[in-house]
């Protein structure tokens, strides 16, 4: 190969090249007696094969740099030519990404040409200025009562399902993304996917669940396999994210943003880490993850002057389904709110399996009531959620003294969180509930229990919508 | 913001005062006067109620030889004072101190009197003082921030400092929506009138977020000085503390728990100590206090972590949040088994001036539940049906008592500031009840029927009721007279 063609190849890109690297370590490449070479620069590497590669700068040092090599590295060797680029990670943003669908370096996987377009992003993007943004109060519904009624979804929240491995998250992620409009409001609606480390076959589903409900031409899917380079899982979302913010914030389309699964990433953060050989915190975790995640999730949001909107969903596994791992707790702490799923319940037949207890939307309030939804969604959810820790109190104390043994009063609460859960929870995948049929549904549970004991609804509201004052009763 | 977009992009920079605005300033001391540090020299109209005192800087005595009254931008020199050496120094409106550094003060006083808050589980059972300092440790989705937002929002501070340390960005959005709609009831204007806002959210730079806490504890300290009562608000100090160790970490220091640095107790003393009541320097005389309420998040919300514990050595409160609590959404979470507050006692001398049998009832309440959660420990065995009817009335008070006092939830109306005599009454009435009952059960009268009457749901709802205290004085009558039909239907002599 001769270095004549190489240099051709290069001579495109604005930059500083260098001959020959001095390690080469797995993906890490070092180059020694470098001048002006930044953190998180992109470097072009073209090896003795004729091959050009991307990478990345992972740190400085004293005249030294360290480069992490996105996609193959195999065929490179120490003589290869590197090219600072002088430029951060940058991709080029237009509406023509609406349909299509890319990998973790933004390159096509449909087969179509690259976009191309005169404006580039960052991925990194900027944190946004907390007087900038409007507090989120536009509820949407999904369709799924568990979601809509309890832990509703506001545009602009980030709220995140934490799931274990086994469980039907993704089945979950594609109905809501599937289902989610603002009631009485026809506006442009984008979902953006973000595959992180996805099995081929999980892919396949995402891809084929997007064509089947036709919603495809209103998406943007960026898919990272587990197969593909660990570097390009902490690119994944962040491209999702700009060409999110892009819809949102310059062409004002209201976008859901999906990221599965987060705990891919995290698990390639702690990789790169270990590579850098940086002092691990808990559980081998870098101590700066609280703070990477949070520019990924603080992404999301509604800014005042501006007509669209960035909702955010990541999914994450709690690797052995344990809440108090550093990846779901962390991620805890950042997001608004959590929905759990639950092993017990899924295994009982009950699907969205959602674990109600632990679960929370931090947003609800401000998106609910008169003129949101309905004027009882607070109260209703309220009570619901009250009448459903009763009645699991009541199931764990019937594993030891018996159904018998329960007074006439636990007994009832038995039976509501036992109807709460076939009836309230469970729903088909195909099934879309409106937010009025969800809250009918859950007078229709909550009338099992008897009237006064409906303590967190106000009287004029039970008045109002009980179905014994409506005029039809449970039995 | 105009001119750089809603992102906060690299390399813009923000004078925190506008250099352009004009104040009228008024002076209140004349040429020829001798001043000492700290003294007060004049006021500023800051907000529509708060009066912006000047202050020479605690470095600065001598003559005053000139002083001017009038609009000035806040870098004008509006006064000269000569000191003993004959050096003079121009005063401006603002003045600058290095924020890692306490501003010196003449006296510390131990703090006697309560931070009303209007939430009853924390004014009546664990109360912090004026010049305190308290900590709310939990995991996540324990309601950390609504409970310190509600602080915020109704505590009878004159001053609020909300520092949004490392948190989430719709929070400060909410904080900035919400402060200037809600009026303050004492003096009638919207609570951002009095707030100060430091917002650092989760994805801005860690070495702001390292400097957010100290620049939030020197302004606490300059208004204290002017003689303000002011109340600082960290939200969260874990993410400060996460910051000490990420940069601890980049100067490749030795880490000692979890990754920490060996320092982190020492930085966090020095913090909680700028807390207190003291008297400025300078004259007239005057008192001012900080009080520092910081947020811990707990990894996995498990206490038993380096920012925990070492806050725990310096703080007067805790207010220990629990996930079993919110996950019932009984709210404020504040477990009352777990939290403690070293200021209860000598509050309580402020609590019996007004209503002297007010420690006795709070005593009892606290007690009431400690029983109660033993009791509940043995129904979850032998099941609630199959325990003494005196036992259950325990239960039973308990559940009314966590219903109907402790649990606080609403955002508007009636219930979300509750005044010491509403309180007071409530927990007056509750107690009442459990006692009149008690000696009912005792008689052989069942549970059941006393459980039967519907007041008695009504003690759980009556907090909400918009006629305030006229309803929970009408309802403690009913209940009485309810008590006392069982009474007689039993002919009983008491």
């Amino acid at each position: 190969m001769a270095e004549e063609n190489v240099i051709r190849l290069l001579k495109g890109i604005h930059g500083r090249i260098y001959h020959g690297v001095d390690e080469l370590a797995g993906p890490i490449l070092i180059v020694k007696r470098v001048k002006d070479v930044s953190y998180g620069e992109v470097v072009r590497i073209v090896g003795e094969d004729g091959v050009e590669r991307v990478g990345r700068v992972l740190e400085v040092g004293d005249s030294e740099a360290i480069i992490q090599v996105l996609g193959e590295e195999e065929g490179l060797t120490t003589k290869c030519l590197v090219k600072f680029t002088g430029s951060l990670f940058e991709i080029p943003v237009s509406d023509e990404v609406l349909g299509r669908i890319f990998n973790g370096r933004f390159e096509p996987l449909d087969k179509l040409p690259p976009i191309i377009s005169g404006e580039k992003r960052n991925v990194y993007g900027s944190p946004i200025n907390p007087c900038a943004r409007v507090y989120p109060h536009e509820f949407i519904e999904t369709g799924v009562s568990i979601i809509d009624g309890m832990f509703s979804l506001i545009r602009g929240q980030k709220l995140p399902l934490f799931s274990i491995s086994g469980l039907p998250h993704n089945a979950i992620a594609a109905q809501i993304a599937r289902g989610a409009t603002v009631p009485g409001k026809e506006e442009e609606f984008a979902v953006v996917f973000g595959g992180v480390g996805l099995r081929s076959d999980e892919a396949k589903y995402f891809i084929s669940q997007f064509r089947r409900s036709g919603s495809l031409e209103r998406s943007v899917l960026i898919i990272n396999l587990a197969e593909d380079p660990v570097m390009e899982r902490l690119l994944t979302p962040r491209i999702a994210l700009t060409v999110a913010e892009y819809l949102a914030f310059d062409l004002g389309y209201h976008v859901l943003v999906i990221l599965t699964d987060m705990t891919n990433y995290c698990e390639a953060l702690r990789e790169l880490s270990a590579a850098r050989e940086e002092v691990p915190g808990r559980g081998g975790y870098p101590g700066y993850m609280y703070s990477d995640l949070a520019t990924i999730y603080e992404r999301a949001g509604v800014i005042g002057d501006k007509s669209g909107s960035l909702t955010l969903m990541p999914i994450l596994t709690m690797p052995g389904g344990d809440l108090r791992h550093p990846i779901p707790d962390l991620t805890g702490y950042i997001t608004e709110g959590q929905i759990l799923l639950s092993m017990e319940l899924y295994s009982k037949g009950i699907y969205p399996p959602v674990d109600v207890l632990p679960s929370l939307s931090r947003l609800m309030k401000s998106g609910i009531g008169e003129g949101k939804t309905r004027e009882d969604h607070r109260y209703v959810a309220d009570q619901l959620y009250e009448a459903y820790s009763r009645g699991m109190k009541a199931r764990d104390l019937a594993k030891i003294v018996g159904e018998i043994g329960l007074s006439p009063r636990m007994r009832r609460y038995l039976k509501f969180a036992d109807e709460f859960e076939r009836k309230f929870i469970r729903q088909g995948f195909y099934e879309r509930r409106s937010i009025e049929e969800t809250l009918d549904l859950a007078w229709e549970v909550l009338s099992i229990i008897p009237e006064e004991e409906l303590v967190r609804i106000p009287k004029r509201l039970i008045e109002k919508y009980h179905p014994r004052h409506r005029g039809r009763g449970f039995e | 913001m105009r001119r750089v977009g809603p992102f906060i992009r690299r390399g813009v920079k923000v004078n925190a005062l506008k250099r352009d605005v004009k104040w009228y300033f008024k002076p209140i001391v004349r040429k020829g006067d001798v001043l000492e540090p700290g003294s007060i020299i004049g006021f500023v109209r800051e907000s529509k109620i708060i009066d912006h005192k000047i202050m020479l800087p605690p470095n600065v005595r001598g003559e005053l030889v000139r002083i001017e009254e009038g609009e000035f931008k806040v870098d004008d020199v509006v006064a000269v004072v000569r000191d003993k050496k004959g050096v003079e120094h121009g005063i401006a409106l603002m003045q600058e101190w290095p924020v890692r550094k306490p501003r010196p003060f003449k006296v510390k006083y131990p703090p006697r009197e309560p931070l009303i808050t209007g939430q009853r589980v924390i004014d009546t059972f664990f109360p912090i003082a004026k010049g305190g300092t308290a900590c709310i440790p939990g995991a996540f989705g324990t309601g950390k921030t609504v409970t310190l937002q509600k602080i915020a929002m109704w505590s009878d501070s004159d001053i609020v400092i909300y520092i949004g340390c490392g948190e989430r960005g719709n929070e400060m959005s909410e904080i900035l929506t919400e402060f200037p709609r809600l009026i303050d009831p004492k003096s009638r204007v919207p609570i951002m009138e009095r707030t100060i806002i430091i917002a650092n959210t989760s994805n801005m730079p860690v070495a702001a977020r390292e400097a957010s806490i100290y620049m939030g504890i020197t302004i606490a300290e300059y208004y204290r000085d002017q003689g303000y009562h002011v109340t600082l608000i960290a939200d969260s100090t874990s993410r400060w503390a996460e910051a000490l160790r990420e940069i601890s970490g980049r100067l490749e220091e030795m880490p000692v728990e979890e990754g920490f640095p060996a320092y982190l107790p020492d930085r966090l003393a020095e913090f909680y100590e700028r807390a207190g009541l003291v008297k400025p320097l300078g004259k007239p005389e005057r008192r001012g206090s900080v009080t520092i309420v910081g947020a811990v998040s707990p990894p996995g919300g498990d206490f038993n972590e380096p920012v925990t514990i070492h806050t725990l050595r310096f703080v007067g409160v805790m207010w220990a949040l629990d996930p079993d609590l919110a996950y019932r959404r009984h709210f404020p979470a504040i477990n009352w088994l777990k939290s403690f507050s070293q200021y209860a006692e000598s509050l309580e001398e402020w609590w019996a001036k007004k209503h002297p049998d007010f420690p006795k009832y709070r005593r009892k309440a606290l007690r009431l539940l400690s029983v109660a959660s033993e009791i509940e420990a043995i129904a979850s065995i032998v099941g609630e049906s199959a325990l003494p009817d005196d036992q259950r009335l325990i239960l039973v008070s308990a559940e009314i008592l966590k219903e109907g006092f402790l649990r606080q939830v609403a955002l508007s109306g009636e219930d979300v500031f509750c005044r010491p005599e509403k309180q007071y009454l409530l927990l007056k009435l509750i107690m009442d009840f459990y006692d009149k009952a008690y000696i009912l059960v005792r008689h052989g009268v069942p549970i059941d029927e006393i459980t039967s009457l519907p007041s008695v749901y009504e003690i759980m709802r009556v907090k909400e009721d918009e006629r305030g205290i006229e309803a929970i004085k009408e309802l403690y009558n009913i209940v009485m007279n309810d008590l006392e039909k069982i009474i007689k239907k039993y002919e009983m002599e008491m």
